[in-house]
């Protein structure tokens, strides 16, 4: 069965690998909480709730299996944030990675950048292989020697060893938020990245770790009058001096930072008006946006919102160019939504590494994707029926109407629980990462 | 606002998403990591927009209801206390909307708020305990997020009828009062005040309830409303509703029925 894929309508997408506990009680820690392939798609890093970082590295093609291209295995797993007490205002400050984002990289080791609510943390992920043998004042064991037994020098050589991968904190950028930080975003000068809460977006350089600059402020003097947040923020791919942020209200605005040292003052604002043929009780919830990212050519900009995703052009302020629609269907069962708080959900979205096909999670473990080129759309879902190695992906579908076909899933039959916040494209090959609740599945697409 | 109420799929009705709402914002309090604000501004909409719905279709039921000459009864004892203008329905309303709400009980404050003259005495005599103090009822109240109590007179009528509507999402800011004074050590302690215990809350917020000779339990209940959500809230009352100013008597009285149900939880 074809389904939408870099460029071409044949693509099929089979199952690779699933990683993570798969019993059905899900200790509350291992909820996934943020997926981030690095720029070569080599590494693939997870946060989840409890604050740790798995880092999962690629195999190299193996020469035996050509067709094969290499898993996916453990490659670090540290604890990055702990959970910490805000003294002053009585306040737990929660442990969950909200956001991962890699450095490019410069050397042989790897740089990431993790956050919580609070706080910021640079991470250096290094390899091991080698170690020093032959210290003139230590035994093998690390005892020391008496000094007075030394009676010849020699130097130390290199020899092999089992591999070790050390990740330490590097950086630590702390105290620079009163509210919750949503999005982090490296620079492409890559030696600035931007932190952004509630209502405060901060500019860092990557060193520097005592001071930042805000350069955004959308806090209103008098709190009753706050009427939107920023919901994220991302630099853009290219050029150093813009980025974009979202709001609850749905709007999109992208500053210029050689405007102003302050960029309250928009340089662009993306806005569609709403159709007041929808409007509801929760029209203020569904608008609000919960991702926003650049593609990769940095002439578009996505935005997810909850029921749908939507494509910018950055020189088109007035309305996107490609609107799609994730999950109509939960359009008239928002109320049972706002019940349960599924309506609070924030989705993340991704583009493919050439801009061609978008991907969003939805309900049901189901996740979409959206050609952009050829116009098709398509629902899988990411569940341990369709966990056999290599297996096709089968397209799934929801039945809107009375009749229900044989394989359709009726609306009423979809599991809130079971949702897919979280996806993440490798940025040079059909590879996708979806994250269900506490599940990483990778998925590949079929090489002939 | 329009609601597109065939679109709902359930039998929502504006009343229980008020009380979906509130236990929301209430929760939130308590849960780890710290009040989200994100969230509970999107919930102080969906409140809004519910509200703004009930008050609208009450309004309008209390106008079928009603016969005309019961309407004009109610007008013209308002016209005795001041012959100037009776039914204008301009009002207190008319405060420039981009004025911030201040927390505003009457008095000096609700003079910035909205104070002018020529306002209609009807809305301002509510504010004067002297004219109308046969009908205020006053209501002592204790904020659960500040441990304010405050004395309001005539629980939400005061509130509505002074403060200018401004498009404001409410914070957890203090409850607004023409009186306030922070609750002492003796009176009560705020250590023992946790957000969490809401059960406690209220029962202290019940004890201090005094009323005149006849308390209205609709005015107090509508107190508490006010007290659980803060000042912010008189920011979030329609511009549109003042028509209510009129029939308020008899909108309390029929409020009575939800609000008892919210200070149940």
């Amino acid at each position: 069965m074809a389904g939408p894929g870099g460029g071409s309508s044949d693509v099929q997408w089979c199952f690779s690998q699933v990683k993570g506990a798969m019993d059905d009680d899900v200790a509350e820690a291992d909820i996934i909480s943020t997926v981030e392939f690095n720029h070569t798609g080599e590494l693939l890093a997870t946060g989840d709730k409890g604050g740790r970082v798995v880092i999962f590295q690629q195999e190299p093609e193996s020469k035996n299996q050509p067709q094969c291209r290499g898993e996916y295995n453990v490659y670090s797993t540290f604890q990055s944030h702990e959970p910490e007490f805000d003294y002053l205002k009585s306040l737990e400050i929660e442990e969950k990675i909200n956001k991962i984002r890699w450095l490019p990289q410069k050397n042989a080791a790897q740089f990431l950048l993790s956050t919580n609510d609070k706080t910021i943390k640079l991470w250096k992920i290094s390899e091991r292989d080698k170690r020093p043998e032959g210290y003139n004042l230590k035994e093998e064991d690390g005892r020391y020697r008496d000094p007075n037994s030394v009676t010849t020098l020699r130097v130390p050589v290199l020899r092999p060893m089992d591999l070790m991968v050390e990740a330490s904190p590097r950086r630590v950028f702390a105290n620079a938020h009163t509210y919750h930080i949503n999005s982090i975003s490296v620079n492409s000068d890559h030696e600035t990245y931007l932190s952004a809460d509630d209502l405060r977006i901060n500019l860092w350089h990557l060193e520097i770790t005592d001071r930042s600059f805000n350069i955004v402020d959308i806090k209103p003097a008098n709190m009753e009058e706050l009427t939107e947040v920023i919901t994220a923020a991302e630099f853009h791919p290219d050029q150093c001096n813009t980025f974009v942020y979202s709001s609850s209200k749905g709007t999109i605005r992208l500053c210029d930072m050689r405007a102003s040292a302050l960029c309250d003052q928009h340089a662009k604002m993306f806005e569609e008006p709403e159709d007041p043929n929808n409007r509801s009780f929760f029209s203020e919830i569904i608008s609000s946006i919960s991702d926003v990212k650049f593609s990769h050519s940095g002439r578009y900009m996505m935005t997810r919102d909850y029921l749908s995703v939507k494509i910018w052009d950055l020189n088109m302020e007035t309305r996107p160019v490609e609107t799609y629609q994730v999950h109509e269907y939960l359009r008239s069962k928002l109320c049972s939504l706002y019940e349960n708080d599924c309506i609070f959900d924030k989705f993340e979205c991704c583009w493919n590494g050439n801009d061609s096909v978008v991907m969003t999670g939805s309900y049901n473990n189901f996740f979409r994707m959206f050609d952009r080129d050829y116009r098709q759309d398509v629902t899988f879902e990411a569940s341990r029926e369709n966990s056999k190695p290599r297996s096709v992906l089968k397209p799934r579908k929801i039945s809107t109407g009375g009749k229900r076909k044989k394989d359709e899933i009726s609306v009423d039959s979809l599991d809130f629980n079971k949702k897919i916040l979280h996806t993440a494209w490798h940025p040079l090959d059909n590879i996708i990462a979806v994250a269900t609740t506490n599940n990483l599945y990778i998925f590949q697409d079929k090489l002939n | 606002m329009e609601v597109d109420r065939g679109a709902m799929e359930c039998a929502v009705d504006a009343q229980s998403l008020i009380s979906m709402s509130l236990m929301k914002i209430h929760s939130s309090r308590t849960q780890r990591g710290g009040i989200k604000l994100h969230k509970n501004l999107l919930v102080s909409y969906v409140l809004r927009n519910a509200r703004q719905l009930y008050i609208k279709e009450k309004y309008a039921e209390i106008y079928r209801m009603q016969q005309y000459e019961e309407v004009m009864a109610v007008c013209s004892g308002i016209q005795e206390l001041d012959p100037l203008e009776p039914l204008e329905p301009q009002g207190a309303e008319d405060a420039e909307p981009e004025q911030p709400v201040r927390a505003a009980g009457c008095g000096e404050e609700s003079r910035a708020a909205g104070g002018r003259e020529p306002e209609p005495p009807y809305y301002r005599s509510c504010c004067m305990e002297d004219q109308f103090s046969q009908n205020c009822n006053k209501t002592t109240v204790l904020d659960l997020d500040t441990h304010v109590v405050t004395t309001v007179e005539n629980g939400f009528l005061h509130q509505d009828c002074c403060c200018a509507a401004a498009a404001a999402a409410p914070q957890c800011a203090p409850g607004a009062a023409a009186r306030k004074r922070k609750v002492d050590s003796a009176g009560c302690s705020p250590d023992a005040e946790e957000p969490s215990d809401y059960t406690a809350g209220r029962k202290r917020l019940k004890r201090e309830e005094c009323s005149g000779a006849d308390c209205s339990p609709d005015a107090s209940n509508i107190s508490n409303l006010i007290s659980i959500f803060g000042s912010g809230f008189s920011g979030l009352l329609s511009r549109q509703a003042d028509l209510e100013q009129v029939c308020s008597k008899q909108a309390l009285a029929s409020l009575g029925a939800w609000t008892r149900a919210i200070v149940a939880f």
